[in-house]
């Protein structure tokens, strides 16, 4: 018998894969761009598990919560880039290892 | 109802006279300070007159409430003056010798630099000792008591350059705080359990509390009162700050360290009486201590050669004689001497300082003598004032030591060895008196030639010192009045007038009185006899120190070991020294510095420190400015958390 709807793990799973990838972007990754990116993606594998928590819960608070995130990721995308292109201005590189002036 | 007399002016005045000269004092002129304290001191004398004349018209006791002070619980202490028959001779000796001292002090400290400092200090302790003495509660008591241990201190180190002088100041205020701590106790325990300090409050309850059966409570209590009064009092076992006292200047040593503030431990018992007369044990041990002491520092002063420090050892030799008196029960009798010792001590200690004056600073008795012709006027008072405490009739000195003798005597808590050994001491008071007259009036003059000053503070009356000479007159009027009073002043005595008169305070003596009328013809016999001791000490002094002078030296020679004993005051500054110091000092050294102090306080700020900083250290390196290692520690902390949470969620399922 086909079950009438996709499984919770499933989602969970799918979810986790996602911030798995996002992690190992973050670290991985030197161009600031692309651990901006991994962040997006961390940010979305938890929204996926949000949601699907809401739908096997029958609760709405975790639909409400991604818009939250969705909100404040939008927020922090327009202030990144920002940031990202002012770095690119000063120091002609997007390679983090060498924006490191802080360093002790 | 009483008039209200405005007692807390009395203290105060003195207070506002110190305060002015302390902070003005330096830029005003000599005669400007002079003006201010006098005016001020003799104010607070003018009031105390003004008391005494409407004193027959107050309901005694009088009490005057100020202030509230401390409010706790069921406990309060008040600013609240008392004035009953002890207060007031307390408060016009005090105020009257203060007064005359003051005055005198003018002459004798004029050429000083600080001379404003000088009466700024007197003034305080008049203020103090004035608080003491009206103070209607123990605790603005110990203010006083405090407050004159300051003043004491102050002045005794007034010539602070010197080194003596300032560590003689230590050693009186320490050897004080012992017998402070004696009173703090004592005054814990009142509190505890009579929940007051009040003395009429505390006095009321006595005899239920003797009745409930607290005798050893009250006999712990009136013991510790007595430690605090050997401490200011100069009692054994703590009078050895006395005669070092001899440092500061000598109207100081009239003033503090023989007329006022040493008395201030009898007045302190003798205001007690009430928790002494309750505890026969406590009055014994004040008794013993008063007896022992007067004889021993009487010993003493037999050897001394400072002229000073033989007046000393005799103000401590006094000073037992009243706690004899008091130690007996015949607490009048030891006011009695109290007050006529203001008197003549005084006296002596200003005629010492007139001395000391006229030759310029010299203190040692055997660089002095035939002063008599040199300065008729002191040798006159000083003469007046020796006889006084040989207990020579009909001067004051006589009536009031007689008094305490015929009292040891005869009292239900005396007994026939106080009046032994008082007698012997007033032997030997009366030969060392003597022996101080006749070294220095009599014979040839033995000092130095004029340019050596030894006494350092005394630099700048060298003018035209060819010889010894007079003292201004403001030096020798107090002189003279002090001398009169030294002779009038035991006549109050006669016929019981003194006694009765504090009889509303201490209560008429009945088995003393009884005594006294079966054995009239004892108390005759017995003053014959302590006349006769004064007789016999001035003829050995006589023939000692006048007609053969070569027979101290032979006798001393023949004492040997005890005489060496005697002129270094039998150790006891050596053997406390060895006893007390030198384990404190020790102590302090090795345990507390070395080991409490460096190895354990210093040693855990210091590693605290380091620790702290070599933590940082190694943690510094996380902050490397290399982003991708902080990614990395964020992943690794949201992992910890995380890991965290899981392990929470399962304990609870």
């Amino acid at each position: 018998m086909v079950p009438s709807y996709v499984p919770l793990w499933y989602y969970l799973l799918l979810s986790g894969f996602l911030f798995a990838c996002g992690v190992a972007g973050f670290l991985i990754k030197r161009n600031i761009i692309t651990i901006f990116m991994s962040i997006e993606l961390m940010l979305n594998g938890v929204n996926l598990s949000f949601v699907a928590f809401a739908a096997h819960w029958h609760a709405l608070s975790g639909q409400v919560f991604v818009f939250f995130v969705m909100v404040v990721a939008a927020a922090e995308a327009t202030v990144g880039l920002a940031i990202i292109i002012a770095v690119y201005r000063t120091r002609e590189t997007l390679n983090v290892d060498q924006v490191n002036l802080l360093k002790l | 109802m009483n008039p209200n007399l405005n007692l807390w002016l009395i203290p105060v005045l003195p207070l506002a006279g110190a305060a002015i000269n302390g902070f003005l004092g330096k830029k005003s002129s000599r005669q400007g300070v002079t003006a201010v304290a006098l005016l001020f001191s003799g104010a607070a004398f003018a009031m105390a007159l003004w008391v005494a004349a409407r004193f027959s018209s107050l309901s005694l006791p009088y009490h005057e409430f100020v202030a509230h002070w401390i409010r706790s619980g069921s406990f309060s202490a008040d600013f609240a003056f008392y004035l009953d028959q002890l207060s007031l001779v307390m408060l016009l000796v005090v105020t009257g010798v203060g007064f005359l001292i003051h005055i005198y002090s003018v002459g004798y400290i004029w050429d000083d630099p600080s001379y404003y400092r000088f009466f700024s200090y007197l003034n305080l302790f008049m203020f103090f000792m004035l608080t003491l003495v009206l103070a209607g509660n123990y605790l603005l008591m110990f203010i006083g008591w405090e407050g004159v241990g300051l003043a004491s201190y102050l002045l005794i180190g007034f010539w602070f350059t010197k080194d003596s002088a300032a560590s003689a100041g230590k050693k009186a205020f320490i050897v004080n705080r012992i017998g402070d701590f004696g009173f703090l106790i004592a005054l814990f325990l009142l509190i505890k359990h009579f929940g007051s300090l009040d003395f009429l409050a505390v006095f009321h309850q006595v005899d239920s509390f003797r009745a409930a059966g607290n005798e050893g409570l009250l006999t712990a209590i009136a013991i510790l009162l007595m430690v605090g009064a050997a401490g200011k009092s100069a009692q054994i076992p703590l009078y050895v700050w006395l005669p070092d006292a001899m440092e500061g200047p000598t109207p100081v040593s009239a003033l503090m360290h023989a007329a006022t503030m040493v008395t201030a431990g009898v007045y302190m018992v003798s205001r007690s009486h009430v928790i002494f007369e309750s505890s026969p044990t406590a009055l014994m041990v004040v008794a013993i201590i008063g007896t022992l002491t007067a004889f021993f520092a009487a010993t003493i002063g037999i050897a001394q050669t400072d002229i000073k420090k033989v007046l000393a050892y005799s103000t401590i030799s006094q000073l037992g004689y009243m706690f004899m008196a008091c130690g007996v029960g015949a607490f009048s009798a030891g006011i009695f001497h109290l007050m006529t010792h203001a008197f003549f001590k005084g006296l002596l200690f200003l005629g010492a300082g007139s001395v000391i004056h006229a030759v310029g600073g010299e203190q040692d008795m055997r660089k002095l003598g035939g002063l008599r012709s040199y300065i008729p006027w002191t040798f006159l008072t000083m003469s007046i004032a020796t006889l006084a405490i040989a207990g020579v009739p009909p001067l004051a000195g006589f009536f009031s030591k007689d008094e305490i003798l015929w009292k040891a005597f005869s009292s239900e808590h005396g007994s026939w060895v106080y009046w032994l050994i008082g007698v012997v001491t007033a032997f030997i008071t009366s030969f060392y008196m003597f022996r101080l007259w006749f070294m220095t009036f009599f014979g040839d003059y033995r000092g130095a030639q004029a340019d050596s000053h030894g006494h350092g503070s005394h630099g700048q009356d060298s003018h035209e010192h060819g010889g010894p000479h007079e003292s201004p007159a403001v030096m020798l009027v107090p002189l003279a009045i002090l001398a009169v009073l030294s002779i009038v002043g035991g006549w109050v005595g006669i016929g019981n007038r003194f006694e009765n008169f504090l009889a509303p305070v201490f209560g008429l003596p009945l088995p003393a009185q009884s005594a006294a009328e079966s054995g009239g013809h004892m108390e005759l016999y017995l003053t014959l006899i302590s006349v006769a001791a004064a007789l016999l000490g001035f003829y050995f002094a006589y023939l000692l120190y006048h007609k053969r002078q070569d027979l101290p030296q032979k006798i001393a020679d023949a004492l040997g070991g005890f005489y060496e004993a005697v002129v270094h005051k039998y150790y006891i500054d050596e053997l406390y020294a060895a006893l007390f110091v030198k384990p404190l000092i020790d102590g302090s050294t090795r345990i507390l510095w070395q080991d409490v102090d460096r190895k354990i306080i210093d040693a855990a700020v210091n590693d605290a420190g380091d620790g702290a900083w070599r933590v940082s250290d190694e943690v510094r390196h996380m902050q490397s400015g290399n982003i991708r290692s902080y990614a990395g520690w964020i992943a690794a902390g949201s992992a910890v958390v995380i890991a965290f949470m899981i392990w929470m969620g399962m304990g609870t399922q």
